[in-house]
């Protein structure tokens, strides 16, 4: 019986080796680049753009010749972004060292969603010069500025393109399915202990992204050593803050309706109202429009060959394996992790056999909270703050647990990292527009061929 | 601003399209969840395809508003059907997470960039009303003078709107009162004895739920007809929340509970949007603007929404009219 769990064990530690491994690659790549200076008479190495520190988003590009080792930047090309109307919205040139920067006219909520064409004019390249791509497709769905690269000449491998890009998305959807991962992990804990599907989940999501913006919205640095760690001390205390709410929502909310024993349907309904409560609240004190955490939100991206990785999302990453490693260790080590899956698995078994039913609700209750509010806090650091951040992802947070098998603990992570995945990999095939759907649609379709979700015990489940 | 003037406002908008909205929506989820114990999240789904279908049955394929609404009709039968099957024979909280999941699988590609030469996009479709507008009898705007008026366009909107609503409720009473609804209540009460007694109980849910669907469906086409334009905008999850919210102050499980729930919800809402944002507005407002300023104001009825939602469910879940005993339903 127990074959599976540690298998499964075995797949995540074989993830998180992966991710060691990546960031000592990206350690050892981010070295090399500085020791090399231009090759060339006026060449200059080709650079990444800075990312900006403003409201508005921009289109970073550069345009590098690939023939050369390293790749130099091409002087002087004319490019165009236009939007999804065909309108050209602006131009630019690239510099000497072959970026480029084209600011997008607009509030950066109207852009969110839309795509913006960029276009090279083959005319003003240089002679010599061979371009790979002409025209891109940038879809902005972060409130950050998108980079773009235009390789020139004969590029390295031909297996680039699809496969590298490929791998690009499953960086990003690494991090993502990590971040899920503890979302769901709360979600299906709860659910396992209390049978109650928590609608308002998406809101204790949104209240750890919401204190760490609150901490560091407060005056003055967090600073030890010269090192600003604002930021850094905002995640640490959203975690703890949202472990307080979770109390709370139990203490003040949920005990007493499992006294009066409440229907489990009447809850949900309840939950409902919790949420709708919550989001207008965090949207009173937090305004509408979304905003980037004062640190971090502009971080130059590291090359590992043709990949970019910030090393945000490998921080974000490492830290988010490591809460659920400890969190899943906790549950199958200790007595409490024990308990807890018993009241899971049968309450009324579990109160005979001297557990305290209430006691392990209340810790399941703050451990969830915690768990789902440091992935707020996480991914308010990854894709900035917004009211709704909570709310957008519960749809996939259910999504993940259902087809991992509700109120199961393995099944709620695996879940999340097959729907992280999936998102941003289909991206790779359809318009990002479209990814949550994907997501959403195979929720329905696992429901139908396997109700109980991939690692759910077949029982009757209605 | 003085009390008359805002009772009569508030008035205006509880009798008027946007309460019929919810009344028709709340009649649904009562067909679905106050007789059937089915817990529909996904209303929202069914009012935005009857929506689009009435929009895009004129801008699409040059068709009449009548063709439309028929389409609509079947398209919320066709999507209770897709809806049930996965969901119907499983526990209640999958039927809601799927239905709260398709809702918005059909609102985020409907309203996507992909296909927005067709459903408009984020902005949705216009331009289709004519029809309706030319059949309008009423030529200038009706209304007690002096404490509410209605335009001459949404008084023929709530004539359709209010006939249609006393149409859905004589439905619902006629089919609640068969023994085909006497089978639907058993099956809230308890599913197990149905079943025992030799009754098809996913055959029974599955028509609640296409007869609940359809009549959201109503919703939808009202919500197109009130603002002349449909867009993904107006279909949003909240709005089925709002119906749940509606239903549960008249009362589930009664015909006349969502009509009067849905009245009295709109009437508070519009009450409290104003106190609060005449309480904020002018050069010197009663609120100080560093505790309320007017985009707050306008958040704090629907954190009172949010608030009364729980407060109902906990302390008088069944409403004003409901029977308590009638309401004690259980998932497991």
């Amino acid at each position: 019986m127990n074959a599976r769990p540690i298998r499964l064990a075995a797949l995540l530690l074989a993830l998180l080796v992966t991710a060691l491994v990546m960031t000592g690659g990206t350690a050892a790549a981010a070295a090399s680049p500085t020791a090399t200076a231009a090759t060339s008479g006026t060449a200059v190495e080709c650079a990444l753009p800075e990312p900006k520190d403003d409201d508005t988003i921009s289109i970073l590009g550069r345009i590098c010749d690939r023939r050369e080792a390293p790749a130099v930047g091409v002087e002087g090309v004319n490019v165009s972004v236009e939007d999804e109307a065909g309108e050209v919205i602006g131009e630019a040139s690239s510099g000497a060292d072959g970026t480029f920067v084209v600011d997008l006219p607009g509030e950066p909520v109207s852009l969110l969603g839309k795509s913006f064409t960029v276009t090279l004019d083959e005319g003003s390249l240089p002679q010599d010069t061979e371009p790979e791509v002409l025209t891109r497709e940038i879809p902005i769905n972060l409130d950050n500025d998108a980079s773009v690269t235009f390789p020139i000449g004969a590029a390295g491998p031909a297996a680039a393109g699809i496969a590298v890009e490929a791998l690009q998305l499953a960086i990003g959807g690494l991090v993502f399915s990590a971040l899920l991962a503890m979302a769901a992990l709360g979600l299906s804990m709860i659910f396992g202990t209390t049978g109650l599907t928590n609608f308002s989940h998406g809101e204790l999501i949104t209240f750890g992204a919401i204190m760490a913006l609150a901490i560091d919205r407060l005056p003055g640095q967090i600073s030890i050593g010269g090192a600003n760690i604002t930021v850094a001390v905002g995640v640490v205390a959203a975690f703890a803050l949202s472990a307080g709410f979770g109390w709370l929502n139990d203490a003040a909310l949920w005990r007493p309706l499992r006294r009066r024993g409440t229907g489990i349907v009447a809850m949900m309904i309840v939950s409902i109202g919790l949420s709708l409560f919550l989001r207008n609240l965090y949207q009173y004190f937090a305004g509408a429009q979304s905003q980037n955490y004062s640190q971090y939100s502009a971080v130059t991206p590291w090359e590992i060959g043709p990949l970019l990785v910030t090393p945000k999302e490998i921080i974000v990453f490492v830290l988010a394996m490591a809460v659920l490693v400890v969190t899943t260790a906790l549950l199958q080590y200790t007595r409490v992790g024990k308990a807890t899956r018993a009241v899971a698995d049968n309450p009324a078994l579990s109160s005979a056999t001297g557990i305290n039913v209430e006691r392990v609700i209340s810790i399941v209750w703050i451990g969830g909270a915690a768990l789902a509010g440091l992935s707020g806090a996480l991914l308010g650091l990854t894709q900035g703050f917004d009211y709704q951040i909570g709310f957008k992802l519960l749809l996939l947070v259910f999504a993940a647990v259902v087809l991992g098998g509700l109120g199961t603990i393995w099944g709620a992570i695996v879940g999340a990292f097959i729907i992280g995945l999936f998102t941003e990999l289909t991206t790779l095939f359809v318009p990002a527009e479209f990814k949550f759907v994907g997501a959403l649609l195979m929720l329905i379709l696992v429901l139908l061929v396997r109700p109980q979700g991939l690692l759910g015990r077949a029982q009757r489940v209605g | 601003m003085d009390i008359v003037n805002l009772l009569g406002f508030s008035l205006q908008q509880a009798l008027g399209p946007t309460a019929i909205i919810y009344c028709l929506a709340a009649i649904g989820l009562n067909v679905h969840f106050g007789y059937t114990g089915l817990l529909n999240f996904g209303q929202a789904g069914f009012m935005l395809v009857a929506g689009y279908s009435i929009g895009g049955a004129v801008t699409i394929f040059s068709s009449s508003l009548l063709v439309g609404a028929v389409v609509g009709i079947l398209l919320c039968v066709v999507l209770a059907l897709l809806l049930g099957v996965p969901t119907l024979r499983l526990r209640a909280d999958y039927l809601a997470i799927v239905t709260i999941a398709a809702a918005e699988i059909i609102r985020q590609t409907i309203g996507a960039a992909s296909f927005s030469d067709t459903f408009g996009g984020q902005d949705g479709i216009t331009d289709f009303i004519g029809g309706f507008r030319a059949l309008n009898p009423y030529g200038d705007s009706v209304g007690i003078p002096g404490l509410v008026t209605w335009s001459a366009y949404d008084f023929w909107v709530m004539t359709v709107g209010w006939v249609v609503v006393a149409l859905c409720c004589v439905l619902v009473w006629l089919l609640m009162r068969s023994p085909w609804g006497r089978v639907l209540k058993s099956i809230r009460e308890d599913e197990l004895a149905v079943r025992s007694l030799g009754k098809n109980v996913y055959s029974y849910k599955m028509q609640a739920l296409v007869i609940g669907g359809v009549i959201g469906g109503f919703a939808g086409m009202m919500t197109s007809l009130r603002s002349a334009a449909v867009g993904p905008s107006f279909f949003a999850t909240d709005v089925t929340f709002f119906a749940y919210t509606a239903l549960l102050i008249g009362g589930a499980a009664r015909v006349l509970g969502p009509v009067v729930g849905a009245i009295i919800f709109w009437f508070l809402i519009n009450f409290v949007g104003q106190v609060f944002s005449s309480a904020t507005g002018g050069t010197d407002p009663l609120i100080p603007s560093w505790i309320m300023d007017s985009n707050q104001a306008s958040l704090t009825r629907f954190i009172i929404v949010g608030l009364g939602l729980m407060l109902l469910m906990i302390f008088r879940p069944q409403g004003i009219f409901g029977d308590r005993r009638e309401l004690a339903i259980d998932a497991r």
